[in-house]
């Protein structure tokens, strides 16, 4: 009795159904209210997905930044930080979220005074569209160019840094490496026939007076909202460990490298952050798994991501048992995923012999 | 790191600690099960009444956001018809219409909380469908509320039909069957819209002000209520246009779990003796004299009282409630035209010639007979 109370009805064939409902944000896919309730799942994954890795990206660079602000000897950067780290990260994420979408990006120019730069750059409530690349059917060739380009870049650089450390003198190895790439990518380009061409976006105007905007790269408000929610909430967190990574190293270090006459960005990037890294991988794995579960408060401001596709299909058909199911399955694998890369970084960052 | 553990006293308290861990795993799922078994027998015919006479109030999934339906007044009451229904199931079940306790169901977990048995009967604006009623294993009981989906746009909005929506935005309530509606038929008739689904008319009507979408898209009924209190520094309910074309078929009433019958007939039948005192001529003002001295035997039967000196009739009886459970229900609350009168019609939905008239008038409020 208690199965037909709480609708525990196991099984997944309701998948293959039409979902019956359309998506306001899509990624990579062309979903139809007609496709099935699996493929309605799928653009779910995609959209947290895509969510998840650039907020990662993001997180990390404002965290780092933040980090190292906050022991900055500049009065002003270093109460800023703080600033920033105390009032982020002591008050729910979920309010953030509906602030930055209601307070901010509602708030930007409606379609009708759309800001419009040069006809290429549009603003507004409705999405922000820059241009963007489209690829045509001379890309696989170019790609091919550009993986061989990588390689050759890979090549060039470690030769040249093997040569540094016998003579012991800084011959820009990395720089070096990039210039290569740089240099065959556009000179293939080029021999290729222009693989990409520009999508820029435009403003259409319908018989009847609607106006929307198709074309070119388009961040909807509410992706917009949640990325940033995302991106600043996690970033306080990761300031704090990079913070307390770079304060537990011995302060000898510092004063080493101030020794031997290196900058204090030489001083950051070669001795001090190589090494808090050992410190600050840990836990800042812990962070690229709360970013990835509290995708999920996207739900509140009509972001699809996989908790609002489930919660749909649970009300539409029931189905309640196996649609968590899913939605347990899939952050398990998504957060599983990201333990196996960041263990894997963080074995090749240890010492030996530790 | 591992080299710790083959230290014997360490790995001792290790071993010790997983025992607890172990032993109270088991503990609660002994708890668990005892509980599951408890449940099992509350979805039986006839418990739902018993629990709810137990506990001295009926327990009422709502909506807190829709003038006229259910909505939540600035002084903290709940007004609307779903609410009158709820408070007219009370005062059968206890002779007064306060003993309702509002839950307040969203559009996504409403199903969930009537499963889960966290309300009694769920009445918010829940449309009839063959897929809830077989699938989401629930019963709907009568419709109160003939609705039907609209779409309201701006006043000054180009926008006069459905064909107009061609490249426009649409906000609607994600989850609901509007939302379903919505894609069938806009993709029938070959209407490319984008749809923002909301998880409620509140982020609704703040993304709707900020322009983010063109078009809304909810019941009539919903519409005309929200349209009624749009916020004035918005411009009021000037500032909004319903269009002329129904999308759906939405009829909306009280549900209740599948499996008590005893419980479904009861909610049905308070609701239909509404109606049929209504039709009866049997109203709030009347009904004291009426219970006195009744004029027909319909309506003796009706409010449990004696015709002519022959017996009093079963039907309070055989529902498990008070013979004169009727007489309470419109002393407190009313009849539909009351009820209506007092929710629907203050959103501008006049009932007379509409769908929702009385069957005696056209319309298709209709009471089967209480014999």
């Amino acid at each position: 009795m208690i199965d037909r109370a709480l609708d525990l009805e196991l099984g997944f064939g309701f998948l293959s159904g039409p979902g019956g409902f359309n998506f306001s944000n899509q990624w990579l896919t062309g979903y139809d209210s007609n496709d099935s309730r699996l493929g309605a799942y799928g653009v779910g994954i995609l959209n947290t997905v895509r969510l998840v890795l650039i907020g990662i990206v993001l997180t990390t660079i404002l965290g780092v930044f933040a980090g190292v602000a906050r022991l900055s000897d500049n009065w002003l950067v270093s109460r800023l930080a703080t600033l920033y780290v105390e009032t982020i990260r002591n008050t729910p994420l979920l309010i953030q979220i509906v602030i930055w979408y209601t307070v901010v990006f509602l708030q930007l120019p409606k379609i009708a005074d759309a800001v419009n730069i040069l006809d290429v750059f549009y603003l507004s409530n409705r999405a922000l569209a820059l241009p963007s690349l489209a690829a045509n059917g001379a890309f696989g060739l170019w790609a091919i160019f550009l993986a061989i380009g990588a390689v050759a870049a890979f090549i060039l650089r470690k030769w040249l840094l093997r040569r540094e450390e016998r003579d012991g003198e800084s011959l820009h190895a990395t720089t070096w490496g990039l210039a290569l790439f740089v240099v065959l990518a556009v000179v293939t380009f080029i021999a290729t026939g222009t693989p990409l061409e520009p999508n820029t976006p435009s403003l259409h105007v319908t018989d009847v007076g609607i106006r929307n905007i198709t074309g070119g790269l388009q961040v909807s408000p509410e992706f917009a909202a949640v990325l940033i929610g995302l991106v600043i909430y996690t970033g306080a967190f990761i300031a704090e460990i990079v913070r307390g990574g770079i304060q537990a190293l011995p302060r000898g270090q510092d004063e080493a490298a101030t020794a031997l006459g290196l900058s204090g960005y030489q001083r950051m990037t070669l001795i001090i952050l190589p090494q808090a890294l050992r410190i600050i991988i840990p836990p800042l794995t812990n962070q690229y798994l709360n970013l990835t579960k509290n995708s999920s408060l996207a739900v509140a401001i009509a972001y699809p991501e996989i908790i609002w596709v489930g919660t749909t299909i649970v009300n539409n058909i029931g189905r309640a048992v196996p649609v968590f199911l899913m939605i347990f399955a899939t952050y398990l694998a998504l957060s599983l995923a990201i333990s196996v890369v960041m263990n894997s970084f963080n074995r090749r960052v240890q010492l030996a012999g530790r | 790191m591992l080299g710790h553990l083959s230290i014997p006293g360490v790995y001792m308290r290790f071993s010790r600690l997983w025992l607890l861990m172990l032993a109270l795993f088991a503990i609660s799922m002994i708890a668990v099960a005892c509980n599951g078994d408890d449940d099992d027998g509350a979805v039986a015919s006839g418990e739902t009444l018993k629990t709810v006479l137990d506990r001295g109030t009926i327990k009422v999934g709502v909506k807190d956001s829709q003038p006229g339906f259910g909505n939540l007044e600035p002084d903290g009451t709940f007004a609307g018809q779903d609410i009158e229904f709820a408070r007219a199931l009370a005062a059968a079940l206890f002779g007064n219409k306060n003993q309702v306790e509002f839950v307040v169901a969203s559009a996504a977990n409403r199903f969930e909380l009537l499963s889960s048995e966290e309300i009694d009967v769920l009445i918010r604006t829940t449309t009839w469908t063959s897929s809830r009623d077989i699938d989401l294993k629930s019963s709907f009981t009568a419709t109160t509320f003939y609705d039907g989906q609209g779409i309201i746009v701006n006043a000054n909005s180009p926008i006069q039909s459905l064909s107009d929506l061609e490249g426009s935005t649409i906000c609607v309530t994600s989850g609901t069957t509007t939302e379903v509606n919505l894609a069938t038929r806009l993709g029938a008739a070959g209407v490319n819209h984008t749809a923002l689904s909301f998880a409620g008319d509140a982020e609704i009507i703040e993304a709707f002000i900020a322009g983010r979408c063109d078009a809304w898209t909810a019941d009539k009924g919903n519409l005309a209520g929200q349209r009624t209190s749009f916020p004035a520094d918005a411009g009021g309910s000037a500032a909004l246009r319903i269009l002329p074309d129904t999308l759906s078929k939405e009829p909306l009433g009280p549900v209740v779990r599948d499996g008590d019958t005893e419980w479904y007939d009861l909610v049905q039948w308070v609701v239909f003796g509404t109606m049929a005192a209504d039709e009866l001529g049997v109203n709030s003002q009347n009904v004291t004299a009426m219970a006195a001295n009744p004029p027909s035997k319909d309506i003796a039967d009706l409010l449990g009282a004696s015709f002519q000196g022959a017996p009093v009739s079963e039907f309070g009886a055989s529902l498990g409630l008070s013979p004169t459970f009727m007489q309470d229900v419109l002393f407190q609350v009313g009849n539909y035209d009351e009820i209506y009168q007092r929710t629907i019609a203050q959103i501008g939905l006049a009932r007379a010639g509409s769908i929702n008239a009385s069957w005696l008038d056209g319309g298709l409020i209709y009471a089967p007979p209480i014999r």
